[in-house]
């Protein structure tokens, strides 16, 4: 149902993981995956995925939650990988009529999986361990040079975190309001296309509703507590790096360099990036 | 046989989960047609999860409800007609309207049972003058009304299917004492005129007492007691202890038989305490001064 949605959900802990910096995190996410795109070969793709799953087995969340954030994802993992399984070039190991199966078509399948999995699962890491707050913070402090160009960082981020804050509200809501409406009959089961979009307007309405109630009551409360943007704001927590983050990134730069070294050194599996 | 039987009824939530939780264990009871029960319990002692098992809306984890001796998932697609016999009026349910009338979402649930256009506008009408919704107010947008009166126009959403058990949680949640006391009295003579069965679940004792015939007290998932309301309130300590305010009236009365008066515990009223404590004076042998007390009370 719904409430296994598990976007932007945070497990608390008190892992390596968790203890990290918001802003090393970020960091050490971007350049993971630039990394897994980067892999241009099974061994370096190796690295990468032990990388992942070292990070994952140190992180201190249930493993079940990351079985969970692949499910949602495993039909396009199949999907692309039957897609390229047929688009191999060399000697068919299999042929029926225009369709063949290659080495290269299974390694690219393979590859590709792995590469979706390691990513989406690296992604999960960051947002599993890290509670939104932090996050926002993080992507604030990161995106503050970009205030030279008038963009406003700090608002951009109270709205990442405002937003990050109600999507569990609103599921919740969604929920309630669907209970609501099928208690009165309504049928989101059976039907057309058509009929089925027209029976989403009894949930539409009373969501878009209830969220702007919600939208206007949180700016007055922001309001009646003297918020007023960015400006002169300071914070009560200040993040610092420690040791942890340079540890953190020293590890992360030996495996980064282990797969540019593979990379350069052994021959490519798979044609192109991607 | 009973209209509504609950048979070893348990849920639980997030089943092989971490967040795994039973919210209700192994409930049984029957509810006859044309009773008027009242539901209450702590906030998640399992009251809102125990009553949307009985119109379908969640799956019981074990056990069944039969809804006129049949199991309500005998037949998982025939689902919807259980709803419709089975009436559910939400916490807050004013959050639900979305029509552009107030006529138009009352006519919601009428249309979604498939009813001609006649009948829908008969139900409509008499829904809209058993929650005492203004003709007038039919043709404004639901959005335009006052709190009452939208909580009021989305209960005769519910209304309007006319269903043989209607089931509300908590409706007067959230409105002002005379809000409260004008829709109890509305939800009593539904009840009266249409001789139906109606559930209410809410917080406070004084609201149930005033218009239940049985009470179903909920603690931890578990059915705590089901019983008559004077039974109920006769056991005063034993439903203090599990955490829930009795009537203040009833209060009285226990502390009074407590300090050596010969008084009626099971009194939920301030008519019967008035009439117990006018049969107390008749009584020679209770001494002048703790008379005089009471009728001063």
């Amino acid at each position: 149902m719904i409430k296994d949605i598990t976007l932007g959900q945070y497990f608390p802990g008190k892992s390596f993981v968790h203890k990290l910096d918001p802003r090393m995190k970020i960091i050490l996410l971007t350049f993971f995956i630039v990394f897994i795109f980067a892999a241009r070969n099974f061994v370096s793709l190796g690295i990468m995925a032990a990388a992942v799953f070292a990070v994952i087995c140190i992180s201190g969340v249930s493993p079940k939650m990351y079985f969970k954030s692949i499910k949602a994802i495993i039909f396009i993992v199949l999907f692309t990988a039957c897609l390229n399984l047929f688009y191999g070039t060399g000697d068919p190991l299999w042929q029926w009529r225009f369709l063949k199966i290659t080495q290269s078509g299974i390694n690219t399948a393979i590859f590709i999986a792995v590469r979706i999995i390691a990513l989406v699962l690296i992604s999960a890491v960051l947002t599993y361990t890290t509670s939104p707050t932090d996050l926002t913070d993080g992507i604030e402090r990161l995106l503050k040079p970009l205030s030279v160009f008038h963009i406003q960082v700090h608002e951009i981020a109270m709205m990442m975190t405002i937003a990050l804050r109600f999507i569990p509200t609103l599921l919740e809501e969604t929920d309630k309001i669907m209970s609501a409406q099928k208690a009165r009959g309504a049928d989101f089961e059976s039907g057309n296309f058509i009929t089925r979009l027209k029976a989403l307007i009894p949930i539409l309405v009373p969501l878009f509703v209830s969220a702007f109630r919600r939208a206007f009551d949180l700016a007055m409360a922001m309001e009646s507590r003297c918020y007023h943007g960015g400006e002169g704001r300071t914070r009560m927590r200040v993040l610092k790096y420690s040791k942890k983050d340079y540890l953190a990134l020293g590890a992360s730069c030996l495996i980064f360099a282990g797969v540019i070294i593979c990379s350069i050194y052994l021959p490519a599996t798979v044609r192109t990036g991607m | 046989m009973s209209l509504l039987e609950l048979k070893n009824l348990s849920f639980t939530y997030g089943v092989n989960t971490a967040f795994e939780k039973k919210a209700v264990n192994d409930v049984s009871l029957n509810i006859e047609k044309g009773e008027f029960i009242g539901i209450i319990g702590h906030t998640g002692s399992g009251k809102s999860t125990l009553i949307q098992m009985l119109n379908g809306l969640i799956r019981p984890t074990e056990g069944q409800v039969l809804l006129d001796g049949r199991d309500i998932w005998e037949k998982p697609k025939q689902i919807r007609k259980v709803r419709f016999r089975v009436g559910m009026v939400f916490q807050y349910p004013e959050y639900q309207l979305f029509e552009e009338t107030v006529e138009k979402d009352i006519a919601y649930g009428p249309k979604n049972m498939g009813l001609d256009s006649d009948e829908i506008k008969k139900r409509v009408e008499d829904a809209a003058r058993f929650t005492a919704l203004k003709p007038e107010l039919l043709k404004k947008s639901p959005f335009e009304l006052s709190g009452g009166e939208k909580r009021r126009a989305a209960i005769a959403g519910v209304i309007a299917m006319d269903p043989e058990i209607l089931i509300l949680d908590e409706p007067t949640a959230g409105l002002d004492p005379k809000g409260r006391d004008v829709l109890l009295t509305q939800i009593a003579a539904y009840h009266k005129t249409k001789g139906n069965t109606v559930l209410l679940v809410s917080h406070s004792m004084e609201d149930i007492s005033r218009i239940a015939d049985k009470i179903l007290v909920m603690d931890h998932g578990n059915k705590y007691a089901f019983d008559t309301v004077r039974n109920i309130f006769s056991k005063g300590e034993d439903i203090e202890k599990i955490g829930l305010q009795i009537p203040q009236i009833t209060k009285i009365m226990i502390g009074l038989a407590k300090s050596g008066y010969k008084v009626s515990t099971d009194v939920y009223s301030v008519e019967q305490a008035v009439m117990e404590i006018m049969k107390l004076r008749k009584d020679s042998r209770v001494p002048a001064a703790a008379a005089k007390k009471e009728g001063k009370r």
